[in-house]
């Protein structure tokens, strides 16, 4: 077992619980993976099993992983789709590393996820349709089931598809639509296994198929079926109980990065008392956010679905002119398009959100897989002197944060914001602290109304700026007196009319360098429990939980190390430099080729290690914990 | 996918934006900014044209918004004493649309040219036509880049030699009103910067019109591609050439309205006919209002690029429903079956408590 914080399981035998035919044991965390042909509906048993395990109070994490190809043929490696998920009784950082359970619905997922599974790791594997014909096509010479090479797993073969259409004889649905239930099969086993509350899927599968409700009963049929397997055949003598997790009181739910993204969006336009109006252009992973967004009107929210990239932020930043809080969602390759209109949201001096939800790069790259790539894009990619703010969040429920914090410094700076998600996050989904929103301090806008000219004349100058922000008004069309025109062409200080002296274009360029750079950021926190550690991990965005839980690894070794997690990338927080000085190491874990390291370097004279990784999977906390103990075992040498 | 009637009324371009009873006239439209095209250019005679037509409108100066790309047509917001601005080349469509959308009680103006409507901004331009936002688009035409200094555009004639086509150019144009009438444009017309009165009709005719107008103004750009429509402003050739439409008028034309537009009753093709050999009666009357795009598309055909023949006047100009109304009509109606319960999105369906 891999455990979060490096120590085996807590396991503590017992006799079968009442009612119960099975032996029970006490796990404080486990981690399964479901995985199976795309069109085995994976995905759907996986955010059951999270919701019975956040419904039971566990603390988990998620990690989806689906495949590269929108429909590969059935039954083949590129099809596979899985779905990891790790509850615990405790706080975790992470979707798991390795699963300890495995559910293989056929031999193509049980190719492309064994080499994951641990030796003495649990697998569940469907075997009808380990047919020669299945098994040849991901290039398996025998029966993998039959010819030992399984023996180092807990192997449990479980015919699920006959089982379920045995189950759903009686229904008078067709067999291909009664074996079309055997993903709920599965999800009854895992639930019968891990001791899970089964009302609420059964009330899910309801509501879900409301309008077709013999699906409903065979699916309900077929989930039952799973469980009933489990407590009557003898195969499966353990089942196991993970306790819920002590976490601070208060009101759960689970959500998923681009869920909490959207949720801010819809809440910095509730707190700015600001209709939003997000235009947007479907793109891999951040599609979902336009998704979620289109469902809420009804909080004044306008979803322009535009003709290209480019349309979905220049829509943005128009309606950002007309009073609206403007945003943008898109990925990298969409970043790029819109380069150009960020930079006349700089030159302007408007307020727009833009996120973007990375996924592996150059070009169309990959497109389902995550990466942390884009930092420099977001930082540099724009032609001229053109810097904004940036902002990461770390982890899925804290995208709604980072929407919010980003939203607002946008709509006080006057200016574009970046916000910096990836494809880990996004999809990922971990319990949140649903936060009470009398207690989320409201946006004050301050909409220009009256004429400002500092000479008297009653006129209006559009970049004459507040001497605390350095914001410009913000005077939106409909306000009488105030009319005037703004571009891209450099604006004239205070007066704001086009203007090509050289002086005023070297002043202006430095003006908006200082706002960006004098936004408000919070210090950086540093989580350093001794004190008196040599290295200092320094990461940004989706890597916090894998480092995180790397750090309770090394500390669980009783060695001392540091992390620092930035969720402010421009500009950095101001005690960083003296942070950075204050350890003997440095290093910088990102999934990318050393980005963030690169600009520490420069900013900070800092001769930090840069550790990289670009594989479109987020890093696991046990090859950080062996690049952590090197480092510091070097510094001790 | 199921399509749902959204049933609208029939509303006018300008409804929902306020109106003053104040006396305006062009002085009040205009900025305090030098107008620094070049001497002779054509842009001065569109602006004068548009200073002079606004306030007959009676709308408010501060509800009215220009928004223009990049050329040199796209200077014209700076002139302009109302809320402006100049974005990207090629984007203004986009930026309006936005713009547009969250805000009825705006009447806005984009304000572009061949190269930044046709060519770099050519998707922006059809999507605006196709969704039908509330939008004036004002297309000057001078079938050439002027701000870069004199390579042709995407309205040049083939052969056209520039600085970059020593050689000619190789491309076939556009026919703006073609294109605009292909994307289903609901309204769509063309004028001469030369001729103020019937630009001003065609101004007024958009501004009343409810959803994306397009207007085409020829427009000569004395600088780098001087005298580009003499032909359509010369006498004796004026009239043989401009075909002006009038809606429930027979399409004649000539200096004694000899000839007519008819159609070919075997291939239903338009042609130009003398009269007199035709007869009055199978002249073609013109009827802008008609809901099937091909009968405008084939007028937008009886001129080609050397300009024989030229059509002017409204061609389109049909009721549909604009996309800015329908999508504020989703959010009311959103707002109108749900409250906005920020803690109930929050929370959701499925929460649970760690006491
Ligand atoms: S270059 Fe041509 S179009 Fe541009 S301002 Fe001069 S005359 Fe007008």
């Amino acid at each position: 077992m891999t455990a979060d914080v490096g120590s085996s399981p807590t396991v503590s035998h017992g006799t079968p619980a009442p009612g119960r035919s099975a032996e029970v044991r006490k796990l404080d965390r486990v981690v399964i993976r479901f995985a199976g042909d795309s069109g085995d509906g994976m995905q759907l048993t996986g955010d059951r099993f999270t919701s019975e395990a956040a419904a039971f109070g566990n603390d988990l994490a998620t990690l989806p992983n689906f495949p590269a190809e929108i429909r590969a043929p059935q039954g083949t490696l590129p099809g596979v789709s899985s779905f990891q998920l790790h509850f615990a009784d405790y706080d975790i950082l992470t979707p798991g590393d390795r699963p300890d359970v495995l559910v293989a619905m056929n031999p193509a997922a049980l190719k492309a996820n064994l080499g994951d599974l641990p030796p003495g790791g649990t697998l569940i594997v469907n075997t009808d349709e380990f047919t020669k014909r299945n098994l040849a096509k991901v290039g398996y010479d025998g029966d993998p089931l039959e010819d030992g090479s399984l023996e180092a797993y807990t192997v449990h073969r479980v015919a699920m598809a006959t089982l379920t259409k045995g189950a759903l004889e009686e229904t008078g649905l067709t067999k291909k639509d009664a074996e079309r239930a055997k993903n709920m099969f599965a999800l009854g086993l895992l639930s019968w296994m891990y001791h899970r509350p089964t009302e609420g899927t059964e009330r899910f599968l309801r509501e879900k198929f409301a309008k077709k409700p013999d699906i409903a009963e065979a699916n309900i049929l077929a989930f039952r079926a799973g469980w009933n397997f489990g407590e009557t055949t003898e195969s499966f003598a353990v089942t196991y109980e993970v306790a819920p997790a002590a976490l601070p009181t208060g009101t759960y739910r689970q959500i998923t990065g681009n869920t909490a993204l959207a949720y801010g969006i819809v809440a910095a336009g509730q707190l700015a008392s600001l209709p939003v109006f997000l235009g947007s252009y479907p793109i891999t992973p951040a599609s979902d956010v336009l998704h979620e967004l289109a469902r809420h009107k009804n909080f004044g929210v306008t979803t322009f679905q535009a003709e290209d990239e480019i349309a979905g932020v220049g829509a943005a930043l128009g309606a950002s002119f007309g009073g609206a809080l403007g945003v943008t969602t898109t990925s990298g390759p969409g970043l790029a398009l819109k380069s150009e209109t960020i930079g006349l949201a700089v030159m302007t001096e408007l307020p727009l959100l833009v996120c973007d939800i990375q996924r592996g790069g150059p070009s169309t790259g990959l497109p389902t897989k995550t990466e942390q790539a884009d930092l420099l894009q977001a930082m540099f990619g724009r032609n001229g002197e053109a810097p904004l703010p940036i902002i990461a969040p770390c982890s899925p429920a804290d995208c709604f944060d980072a929407a919010v914090e980003a939203a607002r410094i946008a709509l006080t700076y006057r200016t574009p914001v970046l916000l910096l998600s990836d494809g880990y996050i996004a999809n990922g989904s971990e319990p949140w602290l649903v936060p009470t929103v009398d207690e989320l301090p409201p946006i004050e806008v301050g909409f220009a109304t009256e004429p400002n000219a500092p000479d008297g004349s009653g006129e209006f100058w559009p970049y004459l700026r507040d001497p605390e922000t350095l914001a410009r008004p913000w005077a939106v069309p409909g306000t009488p007196g105030l009319e005037h025109r703004i571009g891209g062409l450099e604006k004239a200080e205070g007066k704001g009319n086009i203007s090509y002296d050289p002086d005023n274009h070297d002043r202006m360029v430095r003006i908006r360098q200082a706002k960006v750079d004098g936004v408000a950021v919070p210090d950086v926190e540093v989580d350093d429990p001794t004190g008196d550690a040599d290295l200092l991990v320094v990461g940004w965005g989706s890597t916090y939980g894998p480092i995180g839980a790397a750090c309770r690894r090394v500390r669980r070794l009783g060695m001392t190390i540091a992390h620092a997690h930035l969720r402010h990338l421009n500009p950095l927080p101001g005690n960083l430099g003296d942070v950075l000085r204050r350890y003997r190491r440095v290093v910088v874990p990102e999934m990318n080729l050393g980005q963030l390291a690169m600009l520490l370097r420069a900013r900070y004279l800092v001769d930090a290690i840069s550790h990289t990784k670009v594989a479109g999977l987020p890093f696991k906390a046990e090859e950080l914990q062996g690049v952590f103990t090197e480092i510091i075992k070097g510094v001790a040498a | 996918m199921t399509a749902i009637d959204l049933g609208l009324p029939e509303i006018g371009g300008l409804a929902g934006v306020p109106t003053t009873d104040a006396r305006q006239t062009a002085k009040d439209f205009t900025s305090d900014q030098e107008v620094r095209w070049c001497p002779g250019c054509g842009d001065y005679a569109i602006l004068a044209a548009v200073r002079s037509f606004l306030p007959e409108l009676g709308l408010r100066r501060e509800n009215i918004v220009f928004v223009s790309g990049i050329g040199c047509s796209s200077r014209f917001p700076y002139y302009m004493n109302t809320y402006g601005m100049h974005s990207i080349h090629g984007r203004a469509p986009s930026i309006a649309t936005g713009l547009s959308v969250s805000r009825p009680d705006l009447s806005v103006w984009v304000v572009t040219g061949d190269g930044d409507a046709l060519s770099i901004g050519g998707n922006h331009l059809v999507h605006a036509l196709r969704r039908n936002v509330n939008l004036k688009i004002l297309l000057f035409n001078n079938r050439i880049y002027g701000l870069t200094k004199g390579q042709y555009s995407p309205t040049s004639e083939v052969g056209k030699v520039t600085k970059s086509t020593p050689m000619g150019s190789l491309d076939h144009p556009f026919n703006p009103i073609s294109l605009a009438l292909g994307a289903e444009g609901t309204f769509v017309a063309r004028a001469l910067d030369s001729d103020r009165k019937q630009l001003t009709e065609v101004l007024r005719a958009a501004a009343e019109h409810r959803g994306t107008a397009l207007v085409e103004i020829y427009q000569n750009c004395p600088i780098f591609n001087d005298g580009a429509f003499d032909v359509l402003k010369e006498a004796g050739e004026r009239e043989r050439r401009i075909i002006p439409l009038r809606h429930g008028e027979p399409i004649r034309f000539g200096a004694d309205g000899e000839y007519g537009v008819v159609r070919d009753a075997a291939t239903g093709v338009l042609q130009v006919r003398k009269v007199a050999e035709v007869g009055e009666d199978a002249v073609v009357v013109h009827d802008a209002t008609l809901d099937d795009p091909s009968y405008a598309f084939a007028l937008s055909r009886l001129g080609g690029q050397d300009l024989d023949h030229t059509v002017t006047g409204v061609f389109r100009s049909v009721s549909r429903p604009s996309y800015d109304d329908l999508a504020r009509t989703q959010v009311d109606e959103a707002k109108a079956a749900k409250p906005a319960d920020l803690g109930a999105l929050l929370r959701g369906k499925d929460t649970w408590t760690v006491a």
